[in-house]
């Protein structure tokens, strides 16, 4: 589990002093954590380890490693961050927003690839009907990993390309639709009506979806990133979060304030650009991550 | 995330100095930490941030607080003109080459806006100076990278070059530039793909486009709302490729920006135009004034300041 990965790690430290919080504090703020976070998080762990008495260095880093995951488990179970499917439930609808460029078309992409090497049955929404080429670079994806594309024609309505693939879903009995959207950003009060909009012409058929209304977050994002999970989750109710391009150098700090604030789940990981670069998001693995720099 | 105003903050650290006199180093040391958590939050990097305030006590121990402000106010005016500085005094523009055409190429990250910059680039150049543009599609990589490009070209009449099968790029873009020469077009504006910095092939292949297009610019572009990282990837983009200048994009959002402050930092290289939207003609000339204060969050208070 989480704590045995960890404890694993912390036994790779060097001697962890005061020097050892400045240098966590300084590595969680370069890391996107944010300022606030970051030092709660340093405090804390100062604190715990004074409270706890740990006379040793090993008995420090074991109550560090302790109050990550006290801290980990509280802020929600590792259940959540799974992508819902249900069986009974045909289509599963999936509705990806997000910001411009953040990654939408391409994890869908991806997604789409995996459920289909799964067996299922897909289909894809081409709802950017705004940006230039968005929807050849869907219907490209469709082709590259076999799955069909519904379109509109440019310019339309992004809701009526999304009540037409939703109804053909129906009809096929298809197990996923996948619905792209155009990147919109948070403060655009237009753009976010069109939105939920789409949302709510999912609903006008099927009542229960979309299952996952997720927000695809570029890793390299800083604290604009809490502002984007908010707005977008009052617009269209998030149940979790796509966070792209960690391949780069950035860590995607800023989820863990989000998840301390909002307890939204990450549950997908963008790690390239090739159709197999996704991965489900491992929490043990990306609180390692950001710990990367310190060992 | 509760964005206090960073000139109220210094006013309250500093709210039980009434003496007008020279400024302390207590003062500074309690101005200083407002300082650095007002630009962690607008995402300035950690070590930029640590710079800045190194520079800050320098600028302002010992000086006299100008008899129309308060101590703290003659603080956040000294904050902002630093900063202002650093973002270069004055507007930047493209480099003009003697002999047309003048050569223009777009790099950065995957999604940061280079395509859509390329198109709103050629657009501005139409309005103002009526130029006569050539667009190479130097991304052969992205699911219909090629497709956007020649629709930006339709809209705005403007020649893309592209070859559909062709895996060198630098062979298309110096096909491209000879096309441009045969059609005396004014301008190549040359878009490439997306990439990481730490992408060694990648970056490879941005310098031999760069070898053969001996551009006159070589423009990065990033996203207004990178964190913590624009550094390394401003200093990656800019020891490959020694860039031109920047476009910094999407600051039509809510985001402070503070990404602009670390480039300019790490490359002291220009922030030339910035994005302020997706239509093709959102695209201004850099204001250096407007995004310092944009990075500190102040508003009117610093109106009153600067006709202190
Ligand atoms: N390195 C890397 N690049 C990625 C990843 N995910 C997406 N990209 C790239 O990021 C760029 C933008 O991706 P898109 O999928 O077009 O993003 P989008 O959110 O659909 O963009 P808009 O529809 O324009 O808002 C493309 O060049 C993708 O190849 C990732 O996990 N890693
Ligand atoms: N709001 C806003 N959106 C922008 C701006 N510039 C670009 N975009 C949007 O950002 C997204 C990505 O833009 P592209 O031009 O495709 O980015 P790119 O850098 O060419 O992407 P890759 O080729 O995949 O690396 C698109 O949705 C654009 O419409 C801007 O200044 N403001
Ligand atoms: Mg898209
Ligand atoms: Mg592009």
């Amino acid at each position: 589990g989480f704590g045995a990965r960890l404890n694993k790690f912390f036994a790779q430290f060097r001697t962890v002093d005061e020097d050892f919080f400045d240098d966590l504090e300084e590595l969680l703020i370069e890391s996107d954590v944010g300022y606030e976070t970051a030092e709660e998080l340093t405090d804390e762990l100062r604190d715990e380890a004074k409270l706890k008495k740990a006379k040793s260095r090993d008995e420090l880093k074991q109550v560090i490693v302790q109050k990550l995951v006290d801290l980990y488990d509280k802020n929600g179970n590792s259940e959540d961050e799974k992508l819902i499917y249900r069986p009974d439930d045909k289509p599963n609808v999936y509705l990806f927003v997000g910001v411009n460029g953040a990654g939408k078309t391409t994890t869908i992409g991806k997604l789409a690839k995996r459920f289909k090497d799964q067996g299922k049955s897909v289909l894809l929404a081409a709802a950017d009907t705004f940006r230039v080429g968005a929807v050849e670079q869907l219907e490209a994806w469709g082709k590259r990993v076999g799955v069909p594309v519904v379109t509109g024609k440019a310019q339309a309505d992004p809701a009526s390309v999304v009540y037409d693939a939703t109804q053909r879903a129906i009809k096929e009995k298809a197990d996923y639709l996948l619905v792209d959207t155009a990147g919109r950003l948070q403060n655009k009060k237009n753009l976010m009506n069109e939105l939920e909009k789409i949302q709510r012409t999912i609903k006008k058929l099927l009542p229960d979806q979309p299952t996952e209304t997720l927000l695809v977050l570029d890793g390299s994002t800083g604290q604009n990133a809490l502002l984007q999970a908010k707005d977008f989750d009052k617009t269209t109710k998030l149940t979790g979060l796509v966070l792209t391009k960690l391949d780069g150098s950035s860590k995607g700090g800023v989820v863990l304030a989000i998840r301390n604030e909002m307890k939204l789940p990450v549950k997908l990981v963008g790690l390239g650009e090739k159709a197999g670069d996704l991965a489900d998001f491992d929490a043990a693995s990306y609180a390692i991550g950001l710990f990367h720099g310190l060992v | 995330m509760a964005f206090e105003n960073l000139s109220e903050r210094i006013q309250k650290a500093l709210k039980n100095l009434t003496g007008k006199g020279k400024i302390s180093e207590d003062d500074i040391n309690k101005a200083s930490r407002e300082i650095r958590l007002a630009l962690l939050e607008a995402d300035v990097n950690f070590k930029v941030v640590k710079d800045f305030i190194k520079k800050i006590k320098k600028e302002s121990l010992g000086k006299e607080v100008q008899e129309s402000l308060n101590p703290g106010q003659q603080v956040i005016k000294i904050v902002n003109d630093e900063l202002t500085k650093m973002m270069g005094e004055t507007a930047v523009g493209l480099n003009k080459s003697k002999h047309i055409p003048t050569v223009i190429m777009m790099v950065g990250l995957q999604g940061t806006g280079k395509t859509t910059t390329v198109g709103k680039l050629a657009y501005h150049l139409q309005k103002k100076e009526n130029a006569r543009p050539l667009l190479i599609a130097g991304d052969i990589y992205r699911p219909a990278a090629v497709d956007q490009l020649k629709q930006i070209g339709d809209k705005l009449k403007v020649p893309v070059y592209s070859e559909a099968n062709e895996k060198d790029v630098a062979k298309i873009v110096k096909d491209g530039l000879a096309q441009a020469d045969k059609d005396k077009n004014d301008y190549v504006i040359i878009d490439t793909a997306g990439r990481l910095e730490i992408d060694e092939p990648l970056m490879e292949e941005l310098e031999r486009i760069k070898k053969v297009a001996q551009p006159d610019n070589i423009l990065l572009v990033v996203d207004a709302m990178t964190g913590q990282a624009a550094t390394d990837v401003a200093k990656g983009f800019d020891q490959r490729l020694d860039i031109t200048g920047i476009v910094l994009t999407k600051l039509d959002g809510d985001t402070r920006g503070g990404a602009a402050l670390s480039i300019r930092a790490v490359t002291g290289k220009p922030i030339i135009y910035t994005g302020e939207g997706e239509k093709l003609s959102d695209l201004e000339n850099f204001h250096p004034d407007r995004m310092a204060s944009r990075i500190l969050g102040m508003g009117d208070m610093l109106t009153l300041i600067e006709k202190a």
